[in-house]
C-alpha cells in the first residue's frame, strides 16, 4: 500500500488532535479540582500550591466510601445473576434450539430496541408495589429484564457458532444435557462470558436513570447516580464537585486501563451485535 | 405494545411445548436418544431448554413486558398516580402531538442527531480512512485507549465534566479569549441560542471514540487489494474514500447510526447533569419531559403515552436502517 507522505502527516495531526480534544474535559476537571475550595477557578491552570486535600475532603463529605459500597452491590445484584441467566437460555437458543426458539429469540431481540426512558413510568409504580422502592432491588430487578435480551442473543451467538458434533460425542459418552453443559460448553464459553461480564458491569456501574428515579437516598444508588447528589452538595464549590466526580469515575477507567485489550474487544463486539 | 399482547400467548407455547416434550421422555429413554445420533433434537433435550430458557422469560416478561403494558395502559388513563384514575381515550397521545412543549423537545432531539450521530460517524470516518496506513505503533495504539475512555466515564459524569468546560471562567471561553475571541465567550449552556449545540457536542465528545475505532476495524476487513487497484488507477484520496472505504464500512456504518441514534433520542443522563432541559426549553428532551411530567407533575397518564411515543419514534428511525443494511448486505 502507498500512502503519500502527506497523508500521513495529516492523519497524524488530526489523529493527535483528536486524542487532545478526548482528554480536555477530564484534564479540565483535575485542574479545577486542584485549585483552591473555595475559589472559583478559571479554564485549565497548572495550580501552583495543588490542593490534593480536595480528594480528601470531597471523599468524606460525598460519603464516597458508602457509594462504593452500594454500587458494588448493586453490581453484584446484576451482573453474576444475569450471566447465569443468559446462559442458560443462550445455550437453550442456540445449541438445543427447541421448537418454537425462533420466536422466543425475535421476542428477545424486539427488546433491544426499548429505550429505558419508556418504561421508567411504570417501572416506578412497579417497584412501588413490589415494596421494593427505594431499595437496591428497585434497580437491581429491573436491570436484569433490560439487560437479557441483549446477554441472551450475546450468548447464543456464542453457543451457535460450537460444532455440534462436540455435543453429539458427549451425549455418546452418556453425558446429560446439564453435564455436558457444565462440563463442555461452559469452559468453551468462557471468553463470551467474560466479554459479557464486561459489559454488564459497565452498564450498571454507570447506570444513571433507574438509581436516580427508583432509589430516593443518593447514598443508595450506583456512582453514576449519586453524581446529582454531588452537584447539590458541592454546587458552591465547583473544585470540590470536580474532585468528587473524578473519585467517582476512577474505579471504572482503572478497570478499564487494566482490562483496556479485552474492554475495547467487548464493545466493538457489543456494538455490532447490539 | 405488539410485546404485550405476545405475552400470555408466549406463555401458553411454552406450556404446550413442556407436556408434549415430557410425553417423548418416557417414550425415549436416553440409549434410544443416543442411537438416533442423527435425529435433529432429541425430546427430552426439548423439555430441558425449554426450563433453561424459564428464568430469562420470567425476568423479561416480570421486568420488561409487564411494565410495557403498564405504561400502555396507563397512557389511557387521566392519573395523578395516588388517586383514582379516570379512563381518558387518546387524549393523553393527542396532548403529546399538539402540546407545543412536547413537540419541542421530540424536534430537540431529532436535531441531536446531528451531533450525536452525524458528526461522530463523519469524523470518524475521516480519522478511520487517514490512519488506515498508520495503525502500527505508540500514537495510534494510545489512540485506542483514549478515544474509548468517553465510553467508560458515566455519561452523567460527561455532562458535569463539560458543564464546568462551558462555565462562564471555564476552559471553552479560556481557550477563545487566548486565540483572540475573547468578543463570543459567553455561558454556553446558560445561553439560549448555543445550549443545545452545546450538549449535542457533548454527544459528539462521548460517541466519535468509539465511532473511529469500529470504523478502523471495518477498515481493517477490507481487502487491500481494492485499495493498490483504485491507487493503480491513478485515483486520489477523494476518489479512494468513495469507492472504496466507504462502500467497504456499509456495514458498520448502519450499525453505528443505529447506536447513535438511539442515544440521540434518548438522551437524559447527560442533560440532566448539564442543563435539565433550560434554559428555558432549549435543551429539553423526551427522556426530561417523561421524568417531570411523570415525577414532578404527577400526571402519570401523558407521561407514559409520551413514553409509548418514544419507543414507536425509535423504531420508526432504527428499523429502516435496520433493513438498508441488510438490503445492502
Amino acid at each position: 500500500m502507498r500512502t503519500s507522505r502527506s497523508e500521513l502527516i495529516l492523519g497524524r495531526l488530526l489523529l493527535a488532535a483528536a486524542l487532545i480534544l478526548t482528554l480536555l474535559p477530564l484534564i479540565s476537571m483535575l485542574s479545577a479540582a486542584l485549585q483552591p475550595a473555595d475559589r472559583n477557578p478559571t479554564g485549565i491552570v497548572w495550580p501552583t500550591d495543588p490542593q490534593w486535600g480536595n480528594f480528601v475532603t470531597a471523599f468524606e463529605v460525598g460519603n464516597v466510601w458508602r457509594l462504593m459500597t452500594s454500587s458494588a452491590f448493586i453490581v453484584l445484584g446484576v451482573v453474576p445473576a444475569s450471566m447465569l441467566i443468559a446462559t442458560l437460555a443462550g445455550y437453550a437458543l442456540g445449541a438445543l434450539a427447541p421448537k418454537g426458539g425462533r420466536a422466543v429469540l425475535i421476542f428477545f431481540v424486539a427488546g433491544l430496541t426499548i429505550p429505558f426512558e419508556a418504561l421508567i413510568i411504570p417501572l416506578y409504580y412497579q417497584s412501588q408495589s413490589l415494596g421494593t422502592l427505594n431499595t437496591p432491588w428497585a434497580v437491581i430487578f429491573p436491570l436484569l429484564g433490560l439487560f437479557m435480551p441483549f446477554s441472551v442473543f450475546w450468548m447464543r451467538a456464542h453457543f451457535i457458532n460450537v460444532p455440534r458434533e462436540l455435543s453429539e460425542a458427549a451425549r455418546v459418552d452418556g453425558a446429560s444435557v446439564l453435564q455436558e453443559f457444565r462440563q463442555i460448553q461452559l469452559p468453551l464459553a468462557l471468553p463470551a462470558l467474560s466479554a459479557l461480564a464486561i459489559l454488564l458491569f459497565l452498564w450498571t456501574w454507570n447506570q444513571f436513570l433507574l438509581p436516580v428515579v427508583l432509589i430516593a437516598d443518593p447514598l443508595d444508588r450506583t456512582v453514576a447516580g449519586a453524581l446529582t447528589f454531588f452537584q447539590g452538595q458541592y454546587s458552591l464549590s465547583i473544585p470540590l464537585l470536580n474532585a468528587g466526580a473524578l473519585l467517582i469515575i476512577t474505579p471504572a477507567i482503572v478497570v478499564f486501563l487494566i482490562f483496556q485489550r479485552q474492554f475495547v474487544r467487548a464493545l466493538l463486539q457489543g456494538a455490532v451485535k447490539g | 405494545m405488539q410485546k404485550a399482547a405476545t405475552g400470555p400467548v408466549r406463555r401458553r407455547s411454552v406450556g404446550r411445548d413442556e407436556t408434549t416434550a415430557a410425553g417423548s421422555t418416557s417414550a425415549g429413554p436416553v440409549a434410544a436418544a443416543a442411537k438416533q445420533g442423527k435425529r435433529k433434537r432429541p425430546g427430552r433435550a426439548g423439555y430441558v431448554a425449554w426450563l433453561m430458557l424459564l428464568p430469562a422469560l420470567a425476568v423479561y416478561v416480570g421486568f420488561v413486558v409487564v411494565p410495557l403494558g403498564m405504561g400502555l395502559q396507563y397512557s389511557f388513563y387521566d392519573w395523578n398516580g395516588v388517586g383514582v384514575a379516570t379512563f381518558a381515550g387518546l387524549e393523553n397521545y393527542l396532548q403529546v402531538v399538539t402540546d407545543p412543549e412536547l413537540l419541542g423537545s421530540i424536534l430537540n432531539a431529532l436535531t441531536l442527531i446531528i451531533y450525536f450521530t452525524l458528526i461522530p460517524i463523519g469524523v470518524g470516518l475521516i480519522l478511520a480512512s487517514l490512519i488506515r496506513s498508520m495503525r502500527q505503533g505508540l500514537l495510534s495504539s494510545a489512540a485506542q485507549t483514549i478515544l474509548f475512555l468517553p465510553q467508560i466515564v458515566p455519561l452523567a459524569a460527561a455532562g458535569i465534566a463539560w458543564s464546568w468546560m462551558y462555565a462562564q471562567t471555564g476552559t471553552v471561553n479560556q481557550f477563545l479569549s487566548a486565540v483572540g475571541l475573547g468578543g463570543i465567550t459567553r455561558s454556553w449552556l446558560a445561553d439560549y441560542g448555543t445550549a443545545l449545540p452545546a450538549v449535542g457536542l457533548i454527544g459528539s465528545w462521548v460517541l466519535t471514540g468509539l465511532c473511529t475505532v469500529l470504523l478502523l476495524t471495518g477498515i481493517g476487513k477490507i481487502d487491500s487489494s481494492l485499495y493498490e487497484a483504485v491507487r493503480l488507477d491513478g485515483a486520489g484520496w477523494w476518489r479512494e474514500f468513495f469507492t472504496v472505504t466507504l462502500p467497504g464500512l456499509r456495514q458498520e456504518i448502519a450499525v453505528l447510526a443505529t447506536l447513535t441514534i438511539i442515544a440521540a433520542l434518548s438522551s437524559f443522563d447527560i442533560i440532566y447533569t448539564s442543563t435539565q432541559g433550560g434554559p428555558g426549553r432549549t435543551t429539553l428532551v423526551p427522556g426530561i419531559s417523561i421524568f417531570r411530567i411523570g415525577f414532578t407533575q404527577s400526571d402519570v397518564g401523558l407521561a407514559s403515552a409520551f413514553g409509548i411515543v418514544l419507543m414507536v419514534l425509535v423504531l420508526l428511525v432504527v428499523l429502516p436502517i435496520q433493513r438498508l443494511s441488510k438490503v445492502n448486505d
